[in-house]
């Protein structure tokens, strides 16, 4: 192994330790030493929670993202207390302020911040060169510390800064018992995020908490001798106070850079590397960095640059390009709940503004629409819409033409939204039994990513449905030490690629086994919390030429029957479109009464269920049933239910049950990410409920077939997109067949149809699947055809098992057996 | 695939060995139950060679821990998911009680030999 890189990051808050953090859960502590260096004597704490530290609702140890500890555990050598003056980019050495700490390094991380912008004023320094008393700056856990000290008592404080810092500020005094007035230059508050209504709103919600607003005011003058008496403004007014809190915007730290010879505007330059311009080994992240002439001051994007850094650092994704933040942010402003995006006022008389108010509850909701797609939103006093918004305008998707549904929760979200109001001891997770404590207490206590979280606590890990609860309360408690865990985007947990890369290397490596796609994919690592969706994606792309191992399989798709709570299984035999006969009705009522089956029950998709069949009967069963396997138990095409449609049907307008018929005997069988459920209707009266299947068929007046995708009713109840209109059973079994192979290749394992088709947005699965815009079509149909084409009936090794021990629970011991009591063993000892 | 051969050591005399019979029995990277002493117990053959012999069944609801899914020296529980490490019995992610494990061995003509 070669020798392990030296990184030095200087720079020890929320973006160098996060950048650092990112590049160990990348796997890259095996590459690299690290080196910090930071001013303060900490650990890396959470900037953005300081106003909570100073209106007491956190304690100073609660802010702490990653404490001295985690230093030591992850071997990051931290010089605390000590700032850098001077790189030395020849030598490739960084240097501290006391001349005696060095450092040599391969790679130079830059992640030295802002700090905060001082006005030019009169009266701000005391002769000695520090701040006059009662003058106070509010950046770090120290200037916390010292506002908290000096307003004791209750003192009359002034705030100069009606941006996002300022009231926070603010509302800290308040808290500490100030009487509390804000300065703010310009005509309304927080102007950088927030058009003049917002602005407006906002100001009356403060002042009714009892904060004093003073709009228009340049402060030219701290008055006072040897203490802060008050403030002299440029209008000759004058307001007496005892103490001022600057938090006039902050300016990035870019001395060390500049003096270093590195090209340096309003911050460092860096190019979507994040590689500064002049020096392929020194980089710049967050506060003190300038990408395509933006100097970001938010904690997302910053996020979104330690993760391009650290891709290509560790190699892991050596082109990862930063293209620039969408910025966003949702926050509460003392107490106020605030949710901006993208831009605050329309560009010109083509764009779209829709507005809400409510002056009296102060609530404003404005939307900028371009073009169909959110350009910008404000959200003030009611952020309940905000998680939709901020992923239509992250994604740039088409918005529904009906604008109210953006600006109004519907009834289920209102209850999802409550989740974070909720008591502790209310159940979340309704499939394994979790309480929201157990979800705070693990988010408080180490588990940093929702994955995380769900492992450790199995909230969200049943059915599903609870997930963004769970997700809603994991981020209310964690708040900004959440980190992302990469995993969430790869295919199975076990194998670190995303689903396109995965297929690619597959095909390219011609990996035909679950063991293959581990040996060469995940360094030879086994995870059995994989081996299913590989198998079941192997089986995909190689149809027949798939290497079967058996093992990778779940108990129900290797004895082809659904396992029950004591072991026994159930059969449900293919009935195509819910249609028997009474032959086949008396051939399984025999089955049932010979093989003693405790329960004959109709299924939710129009089938009988033999309930309580043990493992060795299944091969007789199979046989003597005589029909083939209805795949009740596997992720695979189920059932396509049917209505009477037209041969019976007074309002039938579609021959329902013959396309039923037609579908199920076409795609039976097929594998999938996840179970797909369907079924045919003869009219819009939807008696099979076909807009709530995975894949539905809906005839209408005029000969016609809608096409309908992603519907639920399950965990989740949803109402299909329709797809496309179309004349022709064949032409509904051909958009069927599309869909399907595209959700074989798009959707993670485990993801229904309806995840998916939200996620993606049915306009782009028109776009892709009817007008066929990437070309993609003609290869989708034949994929699936040769899917239809390999297709075998499992049950067939009724007469050919796969192993002989495949139907058998317990194996006997040997022939003469005995207990072996003159021969001796070494214990187990398998490790190699 | 690699099966150990075993050398004849000093023989505790309260042990009690069984032979299983045929490791080739249980399909690679599976489990199958045996039934030895009154006592069901699910012995685990992993495609990395590796022989491991637990209790049969999950202590959180009894599932068949032999119908379960193997990698990275674990069992997953076909039931609820249930982890647990096949060497040491330990719960992996959850705090069910810990599996009792068995010494179980291979010996030189491909036989399972579980010791009691």
């Amino acid at each position: 192994m070669t020798r392990k890189q030296k990184l030095v990051v200087i720079g020890n808050g929320m973006a160098g330790a996060r950048l650092v953090e990112d590049i160990i859960t990348r796997g890259g502590a095996d590459q690299f030493e690290f080196v910090m260096f930071g001013d303060e004597p900490y650990g890396n704490y959470n900037r953005i929670l300081l106003s909570g530290v100073l209106s007491g609702t956190h304690q100073a140890q609660d802010i702490f993202i990653n404490p001295l500890a985690w230093y030591e555990t992850n071997n990051v050598k931290l010089h605390a207390g000590a700032r850098v003056t001077s790189i030395d980019r020849v030598n490739k050495i960084v240097i501290a302020a006391d001349g005696v700490t060095t450092e040599t390094y391969d790679k130079l991380v830059i992640a030295t911040g802002s700090s905060a912008f001082l006005p030019p004023m009169e009266g701000l320094r005391t002769t000695t060169d520090g701040f006059k008393a009662g003058v106070f700056v509010f950046r770090t856990l120290d200037d916390c510390e010292a506002i908290t000290q000096y307003a004791e008592g209750g003192k009359r404080a002034a705030v100069i800064g009606g941006g996002l810092l300022g009231l926070e500020a603010a509302r800290g005094l308040l808290n500490l018992g100030a009487e509390v007035h804000v300065i703010h230059l310009m005509p309304h508050l927080m102007e950088v995020q927030l058009d003049a209504i917002a602005g407006a709103t906002l100001r009356r919600s403060m002042e009714a908490l009892g904060v004093q607003v003073h709009l228009n005011k340049a402060t030219t003058a701290i008055l006072g001798d040897e203490h802060v008496t008050g403030l002299q403004f440029k209008d000759g007014t004058t307001l007496d106070c005892e103490m001022v809190v600057i938090s006039a915007g902050i300016r990035p730290n870019v001395q060390l850079a500049r003096d270093a010879g590195l090209t340096v505007e309003r911050g460092i330059v860096v190019n979507d590397g994040i590689t500064c311009v002049d020096d392929p080994d020194v980089f710049a992240v967050g506060e003190c960095a300038q990408h395509n002439g933006m100097v970001y001051g938010l904690v997302a994007p910053l996020w979104e640059q330690t993760a391009v850094l650290a891709d290509r650092l560790t190699g892991r994704k050596p082109q990862a390009e930063y293209k620039g933040s969408k910025v966003s942010t949702k926050l509460k402003v003392m107490g106020v709940d605030l949710a901006v995006m993208g831009e605050k006022q329309p560009r010109d008389e083509h764009d779209e503004e829709v507005v809400y108010t409510e002056p009296l509850r102060g609530i404003y909701k404005k939307l900028i629409v371009r073009n169909g797609k959110l350009a910008g939103a404000i959200l003030l006093g009611d952020t309940a819409m905000a998680p939709a918004l901020l992923q239509a305008f992250d994604r740039g998707v088409l918005l529904p033409e009906n604008r109210a549904e953006l600006l109004f929760p519907l009834t289920d979200q209102v209850a999802a939204k409550s989740a974070a109001e909720l008591p502790d001891e209310a159940q979340i997770c309704n499939c394994n039994g979790i309480a929201k404590g157990a979800i705070v207490k693990a988010a408080k206590g180490g588990c940093r990513s929702l994955k995380a979280l769900c492992d450790a606590t199995r909230a969200g890990t049943g059915c599903g449905a609870c997930k963004s609860q769970v997700q809603e309360i994991f981020e209310a408690a964690a708040g900004d030490t959440i980190v992302e865990d990469p995993s969430i985007h790869y295919y199975v947990p076990g194998v670190p690629l995303p689903k396109p890369e995965l297929i690619a290397a597959i095909k390219e490596q011609e990996l035909k086994s679950v063991s293959a796609v581990f040996r060469v994919l995940a360094v030879g690592k086994e995870d059995p919390a994989s081996k299913a969706g590989l198998a079941s994606l192997l089986k995909t792309i190689w149809h027949d030429g798939y290497e079967d191992e058996r093992d990778a399989r779940f108990i129900n798709d290797r004895v082809h029957a659904n396992i029950q709570k004591d072991r026994t299984f159930s059969v449900v035999p293919r009935i195509y479109g819910g249609v028997t006969t009474a032959a086949e009705l008396k051939r399984i009522a025999e089955v049932a009464e010979r093989y003693n089956v405790r329960m004959v029950k109709f299924t939710g998709g129009q089938r009988l269920d033999l309930l309580g069949i043990s493992k060795e009967d299944l091969p007789n069963v199979w046989r003597d049933l005589g029909m083939p396997s209805g795949h009740a138990y596997t992720k695979a095409f189920r059932t396509c239910k049917t209505c009477v449609g037209t041969e019976f049907c007074r309002f039938g307008v579609g021959d329902a049950v013959a396309l039923g018929i037609a579908i199920e005997k076409k795609y039976q069988g097929i594998e999938f990410p996840h179970k797909v459920k369907l079924a045919t209707t003869g009219c819009p009266r939807n008696c099979s409920e076909a807009t709530t299947k995975d894949i539905g068929a809906v005839a209408i007046e005029g000969g016609k077939w809608e096409v309908v995708i992603g519907g639920a009713a399950g965990s989740k109840v949803r109402k299909a997109d329709l797809l496309i209109t179309v004349d022709t059973h064949e032409e509904v079994l051909h958009y069927m067949g599309r869909f399907m192979q595209y959700y074989r290749e798009h959707a993670k394992y485990l993801e229904r149809t309806y995840d998916m088709v939200e996620r993606m947005g049915i306009e782009k699965l028109r776009r892709v699947l009817v007008d066929d815009e990437e070309g993609i079509c003609a290869r989708l149909d034949a994929e699936i055809e040769a899917a239809v084409a390999a297709y075998v009936d499992p049950w067939q090794e009724a007469a050919q098992p796969h192993h002989p021990s495949q139907f058998v629970n317990i194996l006997p011991k040997a022939e003469a057996d005995a207990m072996l009591s003159q021969i001796s063993k070494q214990p187990a000892n398998y490790g190699d | 695939m690699s099966t150990t051969t075993t050398t004849t050591t000093k023989l505790v005399p309260t042990d009690l060995h069984f032979n299983l019979g045929a490791l080739a029995r249980i399909p690679p990277g599976e489990g199958k139950e045996f039934e030895i002493a009154g006592e069901l117990i699910a012995v685990f053959r992993l495609r990395d060679g590796r022989v491991y012999a637990v209790q049969a069944k999950c202590p959180h609801r009894e599932g068949a821990l032999a119908d379960g899914i193997t990698g990275g020296g674990t069992v997953v529980c076909p039931m609820h998911s249930f982890k647990f490490d096949l060497a040491t019995g330990a719960p992996l992610g959850h705090d069910c009680a810990a599996l009792r494990t068995y010494a179980v061995s291979v010996n030189a003509v491909g036989e399972i030999i579980l010791q009691l």
